[in-house]
C-alpha cells in the first residue's frame, strides 16, 4: 500500500480494499523500521495516528468521507500541533508542546487526514541541506551519504522513501522545491498568501509559504485544495476563492506559452542537470506548449537580496525565543541579560545565529538604508522582471537546483556555496509567485527536478502542466531502493 | 549679568484607546483582572501566532485626527520596534514609525489667564502597549503580567510649542478633555490610561536654536507634569549657569523626592531597528471611511464653549468650566432646560455647589447624588421666591444626603420664604421695639446699624423672610 499515491489510496479506502487503520498501521511499521536510517522524524505520533485513523474509518462507515479522509500525512516540525512537540529542530524549542493547531494542521485534520508525526528540518527552516538540525541531519533515501535538501528535508525524505504519501513543508527560499528535486518527488510552493501562515513558526514572514511534498501533481492538487484559503487570523492571507485544483488537471497545454530564462542556464548549472531539464521542456513542447527564451535580468541579485531580507525578518521573528515564557531557558544565569545571552547562546545553532546577526546588522541605524532598504528596492526590481515576463508567457520553466543532491558535510563550511544552491528558487519567493518542482530525470542515480513558476494564484495552471507532464513521463513514480525494505507485513 | 532663560517643552501623550479588545488580538482590555488572565497566545507572543489589526482602534485614531484638524494618512505602515524585555513578549513592539496614521494638526488651549494658545501636533500613531513587570512580591524574581500587553495606544506627539510647565499642563488638560469628548479614551490617569513623556530644554531668551533636551518618562498626573518640568528646568538652568552642559538623556521623575534623575543616556539607548512589520499589510484608509468617522464626531469642547457663551450668555470662564467634560455640559443643559430659568443661575449652581459636592465626595458627575432634574426643581423654587438662594443651599445639602426632592424638603423643614408684607412688617416692628438703643444710635446717624436690623429680622424668621422685602420695609420703618 505504501507505493500508492494519495489519489490511489483515496480510491482504495473508498472501495474498502483496506481501512485507514490498516494503512496507518502499515505505514507506522515502515516509519519505525526505515525512519531511523533517514533521521526524517522528530516525533512519531503512533497512538494519536491510530486514533485518528479509527475515527476516519468511522466517518467513512457513516458515509461522511471526503477525498482525504483517512490519508496518513506528516507535518514539518514548524507547524504548531496541539499537544505535540513543535521543535523547529531547535534546542530552544525542544520542550515546546504547542497548545494549538496551525491553520494548515487544523484544515488538514478537518479534511480527515491522519497525522503520523512531525518531520525533521533545518533549524527554523534555515538551510538547504537539512544539516542544521539539533536532531542531526536527514539523509537522502537515494544515497544515504547525501543530503535530502532543505529545509523541508525530513518531509521530502519521508515521502521519497514511501514512508508517507504526502507531507507539508514550508518554502521561504526554496525549502519545498529544492528538497523535492533532490529526492525525486513533487513539491509545490503556492502563491504568498494562498495558504495561511497562522501557526507556522515564522522564519521570514514576507517570504514564508506553506506547501506540499507529494509523489504526484494530482496529490498536490488534493492537498492544496484542503490547505488553501483565507484565514482571518493571518492578515497577509488572500481573500480569494480556492478553485477545484483537480478539475483542471487534464486541461490541454495547447498554446501554453512557456518562457525559459537564459539566466537559469548559467555556468553554475551542472551540464547533466541541464540536459535533463531541457529534455523535460521539450516534452512540454510536445504536449502543445510554445517555448521561448526570456530574460529575468535582475535574477542574479536574488541571492544577496534574499540574504538581507530574510535574516532581517528572522532576527526580529526569533526575538520571542528568550527563555521567559516557553522553550529552553539556561539553567544558571547571573541576571536578566545573562539569562538572555545564555538561553539564546545555548538554544540556537550556528546558522540561525549567523542569520540573526546578519539581520540585526542590516537593520541597525546607519546600515538600514544601505542594506535593508536597498534590498527591498532590488526585491521590487526582481518582482518587476517576473511581472514583465508574464506579459508574454504564461509560465516560466527551468531547473530547480544547479546540481543533484550533494554529499553530507560538503558545503557546511562554506555558507555562500550553500546559499547558491537556492539561486533558481529564491526569485519566486521574493516575488511571491507559486512554483513547483517536478521529477524530470536522474544524474548518476540521483533525481533532478524541473521547476515551473507561474503568475500569482496560477496554482491550477501549474498543477495542470505538472500533471500532464507526469501523464507522459514516469520519473515521479521511481522509488529509491531503500523504499523496498521494511515491508515485511505487506 | 544674568541670562534670562526660556523653557521649551514638547509632550508625547499616550492615550489608551477605549476599545473592548486589544489592538492585535481578541483579548479583553478591561482593567484590574487577575494577572495574565487577559492574555491569549497572540499577546503571549507564542510561536506561530500573528497579529490582526482591530478596526475600532483605527477609527478612534481617525476620529482624533479629524478633531484636531490633522492630516489622515490614506496609507500608513506598522513597524516593529525591536528590544528585549520580559514584559515585551515578542521582543518587539508593533508601532508606527515612518508613516503614522495621523499627521500634522493643531489644538488651541486656554491658559490660566484665560488667553488662548495654539499648539502644533506633529503626529499621532497607533501602537501596542507592553505588559507590566512586578518587582515586589517575588523574592529574588520578577513577576510579569501581560494583561496590558497589546492594549491599543494612541501616541500624540506635540511640537515643542510650550514655554512653561503651566502651558504644558494646560495642553495636557486640553487633550484630556478632547479624548474624553471623543470617547476614544477613558482618561483614567491612575490606571495609566492617559500619561505622557515630556521633552524639556532651556535656551537663552531670544536664541533661535533649541537647547539640548531631556525626556522625562511616564508622568501620570497633571501635578507631576507641572512639578517634574519645573524641577527639571531648574536643574538644567543650574547646570548651564555653572558652566556645564545638559546631556541628552531619558530621566525619571521621583515624586517622593521631587527630583528627576538619569534613567539612561542617549548612548545607552537601544537601537530599535525599526522596520515595516511583514505580518501586517499597510493600513489603507479610504475617503469614505474617513467621512463615515467624521459623521460620528460630537460637538467638540471649543465649539460647545462658544455656543454656551452665545446661546446662554455665559462668561467665557463659566463656559469653559462647564465644558470641561461632555457629561458636565450635558448636565448643565439638562438643568437649564428643566428649570426653564436663567442659565447664569444654573451655571453658578452646576459649577459651584454641585461641583463642590462632587469633588468632596470624589464622584464623577455621572454619579451625582442630585440629578439634573432634581437640581432644576430646586432652581425653580428660587426663581419663584419660594426660598432664598441661601436657604437653597441648605435644601441642596439635604437633597445630596438623600432626603428627597426640593419641594419635599422645603415642606418638611418649613423653609418656605415669608413674602407676606404684613407678616414681615409685624416682625420688623417687634425687632425695633426690642432694640431701642440701636434705634436711637441709628437715628443719630450710625447708618451701619441698618445691617444689624436686617440681621435681626432674618434671625427672627430663621432666614425665611424675603431679603429684598425686608430691606425695603425696614427702610420705610426706619426713615
Amino acid at each position: 500500500m505504501h507505493d500508492k499515491t494519495i489519489t490511489e489510496l483515496s480510491r482504495s479506502l473508498q472501495s474498502g480494499d483496506f481501512s485507514s487503520v490498516e494503512l496507518t498501521t502499515h505505514l507506522l511499521d515502515r516509519v519505525e523500521s526505515l525512519g531511523p536510517q533517514l533521521n526524517a522524524f522528530v516525533t512519531v505520533t503512533g497512538e494519536l495516528a491510530l486514533e485518528q485513523a479509527a475515527k476516519a474509518d468511522q466517518r467513512r462507515a457513516a458515509g461522511d468521507a471526503g477525498p482525504l479522509n483517512g490519508i496518513p500525512i506528516v507535518h514539518k516540525d514548524l507547524f504548531c500541533t496541539d499537544g505535540v512537540l513543535t521543535s523547529c529542530a531547535s534546542r530552544i524549542l525542544d520542550n515546546f508542546i504547542s497548545p494549538y493547531d496551525a491553520t494548515v494542521v487544523g484544515k488538514l485534520k478537518q479534511a480527515g487526514t491522519v497525522m503520523l508525526g512531525k518531520t525533521n528540518m533545518d533549524e527554523f527552516a534555515m538551510g538547504s541541506s537539512n544539516e542544521n538540525s539539533c536532531f542531526g541531519p536527514v539523509k537522502n533515501p537515494w544515497d544515504d551519504t547525501r543530503v535530502p535538501g532543505g529545509s523541508s528535508g525530513g518531509s521530502a525524505a519521508a515521502v521519497a522513501a514511501r514512508l508517507l504519501p504526502g507531507a507539508t513543508g514550508t518554502d521561504t527560499g526554496g525549502s519545498i522545491r529544492q528538497p523535492a528535486a533532490l529526492t525525486g518527488i513533487t513539491g509545490l510552493k503556492p502563491t504568498y498568501g494562498r495558504v495561511s501562515r497562522y501557526g507556522m513558526v515564522a522564519f521570514a514572514s514576507s517570504l514564508d509559504q506553506a506547501g506540499t511534498l507529494t509523489r504526484s501533481a494530482e496529490d498536490a492538487a488534493m492537498m492544496l485544495g484542503a490547505m488553501a484559503g483565507f484565514d482571518p487570523r493571518d492578515s497577509t492571507s488572500a481573500e480569494k476563492d480556492v478553485p477545484d485544483y483537480r478539475a483542471t488537471l487534464d486541461d490541454s497545454l495547447d498554446g501554453l506559452r512557456i518562457g525559459v530564462p537564459t539566466e537559469f542556464f548559467d555556468d553554475g548549472l551542472m551540464p547533466a542537470n541541464k540536459t535533463a531539464v531541457e529534455a523535460a521542456i521539450r516534452e512540454l513542447e510536445k504536449l502543445g506548449a510554445k517555448i521561448s527564451q526570456i530574460h529575468l535580468p535582475n535574477l542574479g541579485l536574488s541571492v544577496p537580496t534574499y540574504y538581507v531580507v530574510a535574516p532581517a525578518e528572522c532576527s526580529s521573528n526569533l526575538s520571542r525565543f528568550d527563555g521567559v515564557r516557553f522553550g529552553h531557558r539556561a539553567e544558571k544565569y547571573a541576571d536578566l541579560t545573562d539569562m538572555y545571552k545564555k538561553t539564546r547562546g545555548q538554544g540556537f545553532g550556528a546558522e540561525v545565529k549567523r542569520r540573526i546577526m546578519i539581520g540585526t546588522y542590516v537593520l541597525s541605524t546607519g546600515y538600514y538604508d544601505a542594506y535593508y532598504l536597498k534590498a527591498q528596492k532590488v526585491r521590487q526590481l526582481i518582482a518587476a522582471d517576473y511581472a514583465a515576463a508574464f506579459k508574454s508567457v504564461d509560465l516560466i520553466a527551468g531547473p530547480t537546483t544547479p546540481t543533484p543532491a550533494f554529499e553530507l558535510g560538503a558545503k557546511t563550511d562554506d555558507p555562500i556555496t550553500m546559499y547558491l544552491n537556492d539561486i533558481y528558487t529564491i526569485g519566486a519567493n521574493l516575488a511571491g509567485l507559486p512554483g513547483m518542482s517536478v521529477p524530470c530525470g536522474f544524474v548518476d542515480g540521483l533525481p533532478v527536478g524541473l521547476q515551473i513558476v507561474g503568475s500569482h494564484f496560477s496554482e491550477a495552471r501549474l498543477l495542470n502542466v505538472a500533471h500532464r507532464y507526469q501523464q507522459v513521463t514516469d520519473w515521479h513514480t521511481r522509488a529509491p531502493e531503500m523504499a523496498a525494505g521494511g515491508t515485511a507485513r505487506t | 549679568m544674568t541670562i534670562e532663560w526660556e523653557t521649551v517643552i514638547g509632550l508625547e501623550i499616550h492615550a489608551q484607546l477605549a476599545t473592548r479588545s486589544k489592538i492585535f488580538s481578541s483579548s479583553s482590555t478591561a482593567y484590574g483582572a487577575q494577572p495574565n488572565s487577559q492574555a491569549n497566545l497572540v499577546d503571549l507572543g507564542y510561536p506561530g501566532v500573528l497579529p490582526v489589526l482591530n478596526g475600532e482602534a483605527v477609527k478612534m485614531a481617525v476620529k482624533f485626527g479629524l478633531a484636531v484638524n490633522c492630516e489622515i494618512a490614506r496609507r500608513s505602515v506598522f513597524a516593529r520596534k525591536n528590544y528585549f524585555y520580559p514584559d515585551l513578549p515578542k521582543g518587539y513592539q508593533i508601532s508606527q514609525f515612518e508613516l503614522p496614521v495621523v499627521g500634522r494638526g493643531e489644538i488651541h488651549i486656554t491658559l490660566d489667564d484665560g488667553s488662548r494658545k495654539r499648539v502644533g501636533i506633529t503626529r499621532a500613531h497607533l501602537e501596542e502597549d507592553a505588559g507590566k513587570s512586578l518587582h515586589e512580591d517575588f523574592e529574588g524574581m520578577s513577576g510579569i503580567d501581560l494583561n496590558r500587553a497589546g492594549t491599543p495606544l494612541l501616541e500624540i506627539v506635540s511640537e515643542p510649542d510650550m514655554r512653561s510647565a503651566a502651558e504644558a499642563v494646560a495642553y495636557m488638560k486640553g487633550m484630556h478633555t478632547l479624548v474624553r469628548y471623543l470617547e476614544i479614551c477613558d482618561g483614567n490617569m491612575q490606571e495609566g490610561s492617559f500619561r505622557c513623556d515630556a521633552n524639556v530644554s532651556v535656551r537663552p531668551k531670544g536664541q533661535q536654536e533649541l537647547g539640548t533636551r531631556t525626556e522625562i518618562k511616564n508622568l501620570n498626573s497633571f501635578r507631576y507634569v507641572e512639578k517634574a518640568i519645573n524641577i527639571e528646568v531648574e536643574r538644567q538652568i543650574d547646570v548651564l549657569e555653572s558652566g556645564g552642559k545638559v546631556v541628552q538623556e531619558t530621566r525619571l521623575y521621583d515624586s517622593a523626592k521631587n527630583e528627576t534623575r538619569t534613567m539612561r543616556l542617549k548612548e545607552e539607548a537601544n537601537d530599535y531597528r525599526y522596520f515595516p512589520d511583514p505580518d501586517l499589510l499597510p493600513l489603507v484608509i479610504s475617503e469614505e471611511e474617513i467621512e463615515a468617522v467624521r459623521g460620528t464626531l460630537p460637538e467638540l469642547p471649543d465649539q460647545k464653549r462658544e455656543r454656551f457663551c452665545s446661546e446662554y450668555k455665559l462668561s467665557d470662564y463659566d463656559a469653559r468650566v462647564l465644558t470641561t467634560s461632555r457629561e458636565m455640559a450635558a448636565y448643565f443643559e439638562a438643568v437649564v432646560e428643566a428649570s426653564g430659568g436663567e442659565p447664569k443661575v444654573a451655571a453658578n449652581w452646576v459649577a459651584g455647589e454641585l461641583s463642590a459636592a462632587l469633588n468632596q465626595s470624589g464622584r464623577d458627575i455621572g454619579e451625582s447624588k442630585v440629578s439634573a432634574a432634581a437640581l432644576a426643581g430646586l432652581l425653580k423654587r428660587i426663581a419663584d421666591h419660594t426660598i432664598s438662594g441661601k436657604i437653597a443651599k441648605e435644601v441642596f445639602a439635604a437633597m445630596w444626603d438623600g432626603e428627597g426632592d426640593a419641594d419635599d424638603i422645603i415642606e418638611q423643614r418649613g423653609l418656605r420664604q415669608i413674602t407676606d408684607s404684613a407678616a414681615i412688617e409685624k416682625i420688623i416692628d417687634e425687632v425695633i421695639a426690642a432694640n431701642p438703643g440701636q434705634l436711637e444710635q441709628f437715628r443719630g446717624g450710625k447708618d451701619k446699624l441698618f445691617g444689624f436690623f436686617v440681621g435681626q429680622v432674618m434671625k427672627a424668621t430663621q432666614g425665611k423672610a424675603n431679603p429684598g422685602q425686608v430691606n425695603q420695609l425696614l427702610k420705610k420703618k426706619l426713615a
